[in-house]
């Protein structure tokens, strides 16, 4: 079975309050020179079979109209091999 | 006339809203997520809450609702949609609406009476007020700080969608943005609730009820 890795980010431009949570611990626990943090998503999506093409787009289109906001957020997808992922 | 509010999984102010359209002079409709079916209805009110646990963000689940479709739709026709709150995020993940909610700058939940303008009094919901009427009306949320790009929002003001503005950023709004609208003027999203703030003895105000009555007057009129 493959596994279709979805990324998602804020963009840029757009204010991370949680970021800027964990960046406040980071320094009240004495690990130095952050100089900031952006917090995001990941979808680790478990496919029945293998990823074809046709799937991947399947897949890519649920990313641009379920898992992102691109008003707000970027996204990266990828493919992993169930193997490689063992560990 | 039917106002129909409706109720997702995790709503929190659909019996308060469905209350300020019966306060109104309305007859209060109760809606349901999973029913596509608007029960001839005249108006929709998205209520405030924490719709589908705000899970992936807020509104995003809620947006592919079987009752949105069908809302989406009317609302394209012309039918006159609030969202409140939660409301305003399902409106703009079903980009009925341009921008997003994310979470306020300050990390907080707010809950306070906020003071509001008025600056576009035409639309199906606000007729009511007067030009640039300031109001205070109830303001709680977590995640109501309003995002666009600012080719979006010089759209918005040069085109008077700017609904409602904030007299006094109490979340990190851009340009202090509390509610817009669509270009048609029948469908707002306010982040502040006006239906609770429609009685004396539980708001701070009665300055909510105008929403309401406005919608009222719009559906007669149309």
């Amino acid at each position: 079975m493959a596994r279709v890795v979805v990324d998602v980010m804020l963009k840029p431009e757009i204010l991370d309050p949680q970021g800027k949570a964990v960046h406040g611990a980071f320094g009240r626990l004495g690990f130095d020179g952050v100089a900031d943090v952006r917090q995001g998503k990941r979808f680790e999506i478990t496919l029945d079979g293998e990823a074809t093409d046709e799937r991947v787009a399947e897949i890519r289109k649920a990313a641009d109209t379920l898992l992102a906001n691109p008003v707000i957020e970027d996204y990266t997808l990828h493919v992993e091999n169930g193997q490689e992922d063992a560990q | 006339m039917k106002i129909g509010v409706v109720t997702f999984p995790g709503s929190l102010d659909d019996a308060d809203a469905r209350r300020a359209a019966a306060v109104a002079g309305a007859e209060a409709v109760a809606l349901w997520h999973g029913d596509a079916d608007l029960h001839g209805v005249d108006a929709v009110v998205l209520p405030g809450g924490f719709s589908y646990g705000d899970y992936l963000r807020a509104g995003a689940i809620s947006r592919f609702a079987p009752v949105m479709e069908t809302i989406i739709t009317r609302a394209g026709q012309g039918m006159p949609v609030l969202g409140i709150c939660n409301g305003f995020q399902v409106l703009c993940e079903s980009h009925l609406l341009p921008g997003a909610l994310i979470k306020n700058h300050h990390r907080k939940f707010v809950c306070k009476d906020q003071a509001l303008r008025i600056e576009n009094n035409s639309t199906a919901w606000t007729s009511d007020y007067d030009a640039n009427h300031e109001i205070t009306i109830v303001l709680k949320n977590q995640d109501g700080s309003f995002v666009a790009d600012e080719a979006t929002l010089d759209r918005l003001e040069g085109e008077g969608r700017v609904v409602a503005r904030y007299l006094g950023n109490p979340n990190g709004s851009y340009r202090d943005i509390a509610g817009i609208s669509n270009e048609r003027g029948n469908v707002v999203g306010l982040m502040p609730h006006p239906e609770h703030a429609v009685e004396t003895l539980t708001g701070p105000t009665t300055d909510g009820l105008g929403f309401f009555t406005s919608v009222l007057k719009a559906v007669v009129a149309s």
